[in-house]
């Protein structure tokens, strides 16, 4: 598919300029007034940025922003009222490609998925949610019926037990902490900050895989994830790495 | 989700039939999808939906088509600005699945209604756009003229992307020269503003649309000391974080809850205007709904159409029941505190089998209607629990009547000035009760049947007093449907439950009971929640006088007609359900 010169070239510029480095913002601090942009198509640059080379941490309200994200998978739906429990799973259950609940993908790693070749790409995202239907359209790709993987590792200095796994996603996701299903978020739904939280979970110390899907027939897809304590205090204090 | 929109377009003209339609709803033929908010002009109100076309009431009750507006499209808005009307509407096919290039557009009139002469709109001009593919839908406005600076603000937008704020030209409904948009929320639609106390809210549907009695459109707000926001919701997120507090939601047989709209009745009466995607009750058909606004902890809530049914109406100002004057009838004691049936005979005459202590009763209270069965031993021995001047008692204090003691045994009771003298032996209350005595029987209510022969057959006056769920102070509120409306509600009878007698407004300007309901308009009951949860009584008209009085407490004790005043809790009355209050069990 053709890709998106302007939003290529935009995006290049940005890296340049040293958009990646995480600045610990989320929204209240600073960066949702440069969103209101009238009548401009954003690009790919306005919500990603490729991987620095500077050790991540969540944002100062513990958003996890460094994912790896698959180009999305083609997966029709006409409306988003058919994601009840039962088709999440059924649907999130079956493998796409091999590997697809153990492997730690790397940047540029092709799945095949039925007859779409499909890239993994390392990005930072620029604001607290991931905008995967702007990571679709950046690359131009589909950007409604679809279905995206998201894998991430957070590093833990320490064993941290009871913190909970909180999720907003738009449309229905489900998400696995090293293996392990954390949280399941089904129906119609829009991104919602600590829309849904996971039962009391240990993050271990060392790395720790989260891996996660998110559905859309017709809606805007994007997520946004952060672990938060038992006091409810977001969860800061470890890095997040794509690398085993 | 706006892909439906189109579908739905026209649908605000469209003329139903008439289905049956409970007293929850508007009447009329009130379908529409995304309504504006209610305006008022020349003593109607008017409403503009998806299409062309809205609805228009006499009363605020009765909804039919017939509001006209020109340039199709989606979701206006509506607001009066000094002495002409400024409509804010979308041209846009939107939705999430297609196009999001769409324009907010802005026309006025002198007047909404389309029969006068003066009905003809300006030439719209375009105030906000957006293109096909930025993170912004440019539809669904809503208009805020800000009371505190004059200024005119307008939200627009959609789930796809950002709901934006600009501000207009209060007098030519232009954009402002300069302006700039501002983000201040994702995730919803049907965006509006409201000022109150000091804070702007920001309004907006969230939920799936569209989808009949399966959609799950709900009216969630944030709010802000600026008129820009941010807008925070009550756990301290963000509307641009997808935040929100539920302000109402479906219940019951209507479904999805849309494009909130607020009008100001009157200090502490605020309606919200709305949408049910479905209401079951009219095929599932998308309808205009006008709920109470309540305010609670500085946050707005959804308040509920009053409900047909027999209440207590219950004063705020000192908790006293609206009752008829007459004579108070005793029902038979029952166990009273100490379970045993013979307490009873220490009250007065209007006191309860367990009121207060016998300390304040006369000497020779009566005991008349102490059943048999008292208990047994009583009297004799130590004082009982809870006897404050038993150790004073008399010595004739002994010898009161015990177990199967007639009628009216306990009345010597009365002159001791305590309730000692119950304990019936050291052990006392019910370790006394021989173990074959039966287990206590469920004693009936009293009923209209037992008091109402002794009741005058004219007028009765009314007044408050303790409420002791007696056929006197039982009120059956139920609507009249032919008696027309109010904006939000249907005007209710008020009489005696199980009787034709209504509560009517007097001449004099106080209240009173007529013994038949004849659908006078003083006998027809305006009834609004505040925004204090509380609720105004209001009669349809006082003969005599063309003032617009309420219900209002004078004493604690004392009905009557005055001024409606929010600040005073005179004015405001409560009801409780006493429906199940009768039965016996």
């Amino acid at each position: 598919m053709k890709l998106n010169k302007k939003a290529l070239l935009a995006f290049a510029v940005a890296s340049l300029c040293g958009m990646s480095a995480h600045a610990a913002l989320g929204p209240g601090d600073g960066d949702k007034d440069d969103l209101t942009k009238e009548n401009v198509q954003p690009t790919l640059a306005d919500f990603f940025s490729p991987v620095s080379k500077n050790v991540a941490k969540p944002d100062a309200k513990g958003f996890i922003r460094r994912w790896l994200l698959l180009e999305p998978i083609d997966k029709p739906n006409r409306s988003n009222t058919v994601f009840t429990d039962s088709y999440i799973r059924e649907n999130f259950g079956q493998q796409y490609f091999p590997g697809q609940f153990t492997d730690i993908p790397t940047d540029g790693k092709t799945e095949r998925v039925g007859e779409q070749e499909l890239k993994w790409h390392a990005f930072d995202a620029t604001r607290f949610n991931v905008k995967l239907f702007r990571f679709a359209s950046g690359l131009e790709k589909q950007v409604y019926g679809v279905l995206f993987w998201a894998v991430t590792i957070i590093d833990c200095p320490e064993d941290m037990p009871n913190v909970r796994l909180a999720v907003g996603s738009n449309s229905a996701s489900m998400w696995w902490l090293n293996g392990e299903e954390a949280v399941i978020l089904s129906g119609d739904r829009r991104m919602v900050v600590d829309d849904v939280m996971s039962g009391r979970l240990n993050l271990k110390k060392g790395k720790n895989v989260l891996r996660g899907a998110v559905i859309n027939g017709p809606g805007m897809s994007d997520f946004c994830v952060r672990f938060v304590k038992e006091n409810g205090e977001p969860v800061t204090n470890v890095s997040v790495t794509l690398s085993k | 989700m706006k892909q439906y929109k189109n579908i739905i377009k026209g649908f605000g003209a469209l003329v139903g039939i008439m289905l049956s339609q409970s007293a929850m709803a508007q009447i009329g033929a009130p379908f529409i999808h995304d309504p504006s908010t209610i305006v008022e002009c020349d003593g109607k109100y008017y409403t503009f939906g998806t299409g062309g076309g809205g609805l228009i009431s006499e009363d605020g009750w009765t909804w039919n088509s017939g509001a006209q507006r020109p340039g199709g499209g989606a979701a206006p808005d509506a607001l009066k600005i000094g002495d002409r009307y400024l409509i804010a509407y979308s041209a846009t096919g939107g939705g999430l699945g297609g196009g999001h290039a769409g324009r907010v557009l802005t026309m006025w009139n002198k007047t909404l209604d389309p029969e006068s002469p003066d009905f003809k709109f300006t030439e719209a001009i375009e105030v906000a756009k957006s293109i096909q593919d930025e993170d912004c839908d440019a539809i669904d406005a809503g208009l805020l003229l800000d009371p505190t600076t004059g200024k005119l603000w307008l939200t627009y937008g959609t789930y796809f992307g950002h709901i934006r704020l600009v501000e207009l030209d209060p007098k030519t409904g232009e954009r402002v020269k300069g302006n700039k948009a501002k983000n201040v929320a994702i995730d919803c639609e049907a965006s509006t503003m409201m000022y109150k106390d000091g804070w702007y809210y920001l309004l907006g549907t969230h939920g799936t649309c569209c989808d009949g009695g399966n959609s799950t459109y709900n009216i969630v707000c944030g709010r802000s000391k600026k008129v820009t926001g941010p807008f925070i919701d009550n756990v301290g997120r963000d509307m641009m974080e997808g935040g929100g507090r539920m302000v109402i939601a479906g219940s019951g047989r209507t479904w999805g809850a849309g494009h909130f709209g607020r009008y100001v009745v009157a200090d502490g009466i605020e309606k919200m205007s709305l949408h049910w995607e479905a209401d079951l009750d009219q095929g599932g058909r998308s309808v205009l709904a006008i709920r109470p606004i309540i305010w609670k902890n500085g946050w707005p809530i959804g308040g509920e159409l009053f409900k047909e049914g027999t209440y207590e109406i219950e004063s705020e100002r000192r908790g006293y029941s609206l009752e008829l004057v007459v004579d108070f009838v005793r029902m038979n004691r029952g166990g009273g505190m100490f379970g045993g049936g013979g307490f009873g005979g220490f009250g007065g005459a209007q006191r309860p089998a367990n009121a207060q202590g016998g300390a304040q009763r006369p000497a020779n209270a009566q005991g008349g209607q102490a059943p048999a069965g008292g208990f047994p031993g009583f009297g004799a021995g130590a004082p009982g629990a809870g006897a404050p001047q038993g150790a004073q008692r008399p010595a004739n204090a002994q010898g009161a009547p015990g177990a199967g003691a007639p009628a009216g045994g306990m009345g010597g009771f009365g002159g001791f000035g305590g309730m000692g003298g119950f304990g019936g032996g050291a052990a006392g209350g019910q370790a006394q009760r021989p173990a074959q005595q039966a287990a206590p029987q469920a004693q009936p209510s009293q009923t209209l049947a037992d008091v109402i022969q002794d009741w005058p057959k004219d007028e009765i006056r009314v007044r408050m007093a303790d409420y002791m769920g007696r056929p006197h102070q039982r009120w059956t509120i139920t609507a009249v449907p032919e008696a027309g409306g109010y904006l939000g509600g249907p005007y209710y009878k008020i009489i005696i439950a199980g009787t034709n007698r209504a509560l009517a407004a007097t001449a004099d300007k106080d209240v009173t009971s007529v013994p038949r309901f004849t659908g006078a308009p003083e006998q027809l009951w305006r009834i609004d929640q505040c925004t204090d949860g509380t609720y105004r009584i209001m009669p349809k008209a006082v003969p005599g006088t063309d003032e617009e009085l309420v219900l209002m407490s004078a004493g604690d004790c004392t009905p009557t007609l005055g001024k409606w005043d929010f600040s005073s809790d005179n004015c405001k009355w409560n009801f409780k359900d006493m429906s199940k209050d009768i039965t016996v069990r």
